[in-house]
């Protein structure tokens, strides 16, 4: 069995050693950078923590309960990440990868294959929020002195924690595969994505924050630090490895943690193999199905036709394929949900700022709609790396097409960015427009806000179709995998680069205004610092739209596939 | 129709496509033969304006297709080996896209659309995504698309791949038919007798050098002496020790 398994894993080994040695131009850069992203990320992220549980650690009786609390949180939001990862993962390992039809027509054992896919499964899932958990930990032992044996107890609490998800997320897709028509993944992944989003809420409820930030709600601090001392949620293994780690580094260690955590990542294991026994061979012969699929055109269809013919054919032509194939790829438009959930979860928030009552000047509430258009730029470039980034990556399969009629490179790029950035003005306009409505913020900051967040989207979606073009994964099936690759990090940090040229650059101008209506009483504002960092953002803004594009039709213009 | 000449594609150090010359006049059916490897589909995606040749010049009626790409592609169409589409189209939605890559639409691309569709028996399949379509109908589906523009030149590559006997004979009286009202093909394959049968002239490529290149009686010429078939024939010019080993491994 073990050496079956070896058999199995052998050709991913293979692969990730061949790709780590393989030559290419500009990989040096590119681990350079990633080392130094990480690092910084790192080392933020150890810096934060570290200040927090040094200060909670000088609190006396409650500082333990609060930092156990805070681990307890974050473990609660990594499970979750893991659940939903491992669900999707294990939709594409167990049931569409490339390798399944040569492992199915192959003397293997069953067992053989559930553990080498379950390892699959949980390493790709994982390896990402391993990375996350190890300057967290690193900042609990370093704050509580755990010691060098602290690094094998959170090892010995982390491994099962990977691994219960893993076979849960599995045993999960495999009961979906088996319920819905094969290949319907746009079912498996919107109940997923339903799923998800409640899921996040229901954790959240669990864990209720709001009462630890208000501890003057409660009647005594006894009742405060009896919901401290309280486990969160005692059935979930996060809950287990914080009481675990907790208990270590505060001296007692309980050992019950660690047993649950082993226990259940053993028992749903075995659980997950024998569902795996049962119920593997018919949903995969159900993946191998199509199903019927039929569209016919129908009064949308030819309404979009007829409205889209200004545009001349080959544009209409391209932009009727772009809307269609997206909102036929599940993978693609069940983003939707999340990306629906973000945006009312943000306006929510907006909408709770405490924005009045004494202190709060007509000057705070002009500054805040304008750190407002920071942050939905940032809401816009995530929003822009899921749907716009991957656009010329998904032509991959079917460049030959493109490549051999007479279609202009710069039309098919064009075409890309004014399908993505049209919606994602109407995101932004609505957005701004709503927390502006929501903040009662003056003519002038509406103005303001307006006109950066629509040249602030024009910049995104063209960083988008730039660096989507640059950086393309022309191989992966799964789009929304390709934003998480190198190049959507790079994407998202010159997009963060460009949001912050642009808010830097108004700040002055906008400072100055608000303080001469504020302070000075209605004195006039000066005009020409308006125009020069108006003008300069507006110059950033439009450098970062069609610059990015301008690189991307040379790079595609010398693609061979 | 199609002139190659010194065309030469080279990877690094390896050169797939050495210095090749041909000339295929209008309305002949071109056939591009060559054991795997050979720079089949090389040459062919170079023709077809998929890739930039490290040197030499590709003209399609007469234009030079690295200095007019589009003026060039207007009048090809070309069918590659590897059937991938669009997966969430249906088959007449992708017709007409495919129409729409090239200027054209209206009710000639929606009536040209249905014919062919019907030709390959995918009229009940046309609403239908393609991504329940077996490889053979969306190989179909393909050479469909490549004739939907009328164009005046078909580059293809290994076009039986896939298909059922009706559709591979269909095919076949297809080409023919378009070949006779003058307009051009050059087509790739393995399927010798297809060759045989159908081509004008047919070419025979080796690690990216043109071997031998003619009408049938020309290359049985080149051969050596008693050599009728052309599957001897390619045998001969390109190594049949490669056959005779092959018997001796599955006698072993």
């Amino acid at each position: 069995m073990l050496d079956e398994l070896r058999t199995l894993l052998a050709p991913k080994i293979q692969t990730a050693r061949a790709r780590a040695r393989q030559k290419e131009r500009g990989r040096g850069a590119r681990t350079a950078i990633l080392v130094v992203v990480g690092a910084v990320f790192w080392m933020f992220a150890f810096g934060v923590l570290h200040r927090l549980l040094a200060y909670f650690r000088g609190v006396p009786e409650i500082g333990p309960l609060l930092a156990g609390k805070l681990l307890g949180l974050i473990l609660v939001s990594f499970f979750s990440i893991l659940l939903l990862s491992n669900i999707i993962t294990a939709l594409s390992s167990f049931f569409l990868a490339r390798d399944l039809d040569l492992l199915a027509s192959a003397p293997v054992d069953w067992l053989s294959l559930y553990s080498a896919k379950l390892l699959e499964t949980c390493i790709n899932s994982s390896w990402m929020v391993v990375l996350m958990a190890v300057p967290m930990l690193t900042a609990y032992g370093t704050v509580y002195d755990g010691g060098g044996a602290f690094i094998g107890l959170a090892i010995l609490a982390f491994l099962p924690f990977l691994l219960i998800p893993a076979a849960i997320g599995t045993a999960f897709t495999l009961l979906l595969v088996n319920a819905f028509p094969a290949r319907r993944t746009r079912d498996i992944l919107s109940v997923i994505a339903v799923l998800a989003a409640a899921g996040i809420v229901v954790l959240f409820r669990l864990v209720r924050p709001e009462k630890l930030a208000r501890p003057e709600g409660f009647r005594s601090l006894v009742d405060f630090i009896a919901i401290l001392r309280t486990p969160t949620s005692p059935f979930l293994p996060s809950e287990w490895v914080s009481r675990s780690v907790m208990g270590w580094l505060t001296g007692s260690l309980d050992l019950l943690p660690i047993y649950l955590l082993w226990s259940t990542a053993a028992a749903v294991v075995v659980l997950g193999a024998l569902l795996h026994r049962g119920l593997y061979a018919r949903g995969f012969t159900k993946a191998q199905e199509s199903g019927e699929r039929w569209a016919r055109e129908g009064r949308l269809g030819r309404f979009a036709r007829a409205a889209l013919s200004p545009l001349g054919v080959v544009r209409r032509e391209l932009v009727m394929k772009e809307v269609r194939v997206f909102f036929r790829d599940t993978t693609q438009w069940s983003q939707l949900i999340l990306l629906g959930v973000l945006v009312v979860v943000y306006v929510f928030n907006i909408k709770f700022l405490p924005l009045t009552g004494e202190g709060i000047t007509f000057f705070i509430v002009n500054l805040v709609p304008f750190l407002n258009l920071a942050l939905a730029g940032f809401v816009l470039a995530s929003v822009a790396a899921r749907f716009i980034f991957p656009g010329v990556s998904l032509e991959g399969r079917t460049w030959w097409l493109l490549r051999a009629s007479p279609l202009p490179i710069r039309e098919l790029l064009w075409s890309k960015f004014w399908v993505g950035m049209v919606p994602l003005l109407v995101l932004a306009l609505a957005i701004v427009g709503v927390t502006n409505s929501l903040l009662h913020v003056s003519a002038f900051m509406f103005a303001v806000s307006i006109f950066t967040i629509t040249l602030m989207t024009f910049a995104l979606a063209g960083l988008a179709i730039g660096f989507g073009t640059m950086f393309p994964r022309f191989e992966t099936e799964n789009a929304a995998q390709i934003p998480t690759s190198f190049g959507g990090l790079l994407y998202m940090m010159s997009a963060v680069g460009v949001i912050g040229a642009v808010i830097v650059l108004e700040a002055r101008p906008v400072y100055s205004y608000v303080s001469a209506i504020s302070f000075r009483g209605g004195e006039p504002a000066p005009m020409l610092e308006l125009v020069l960092g108006f003008g300069l953002a507006a110059a950033v803004c439009l450098t970062a739209t069609f610059w990015p594009i301008r690189i991307a039709i040379r790079k595609l213009e010398a693609l061979e596939r | 129709m199609i002139e190659l000449r010194s065309l030469t594609k080279r990877y690094g150090s390896f050169t797939a496509v050495n210095g090749v010359d041909l000339d295929v006049p209008r309305g002949e059916l071109f056939g591009f033969l060559g054991p795997n490897g050979a720079g089949k589909t090389t040459t062919l995606r170079m023709i077809a304006g998929i890739m930039r040749p490290t040197s030499g010049t590709v003209r399609i009626a007469g234009i030079d297709i690295a200095r007019q790409p589009t003026e060039a592609k207007q009048k090809l169409g070309f069918i590659p080996d590897r059937p991938f589409i669009y997966e969430k189209l249906t088959g007449v939605e992708f017709l007409r896209f495919v129409a729409g890559l090239y200027g054209q639409s209206g009710e000639d691309v929606e009536r040209r659309g249905r014919e062919l569709l019907a030709l390959f028996d995918l009229e009940e399949w046309k609403d239908e995504l393609v991504e329940s379509y077996s490889h053979g109908m969306r190989q179909k589906l393909i050479i469909s698309s490549a004739f939907v523009h009328k164009p005046e030149v078909i580059v293809v590559d290994e076009p039986m791949v896939g298909l059922d006997p009706k559709a591979a004979k269909t095919l076949k009286d297809l080409f023919r038919e378009y070949t006779r009202r003058g307009n051009t093909i050059m087509m790739s394959t393995h399927t010798l007798e297809v060759a045989q049968s159908m081509c004008d002239r047919i070419a025979i490529i080796q690690r990216g050098v043109i071997r031998a290149c003619g009408t049938m009686d020309d290359l049985r010429a080149s051969a050596e002496s008693g050599v009728t078939g052309l599957e001897e024939i390619f045998l001969r010019l390109t190594g049949e020790g490669l056959a005779r080993e092959l018997i001796e491994v599955l006698d072993a």
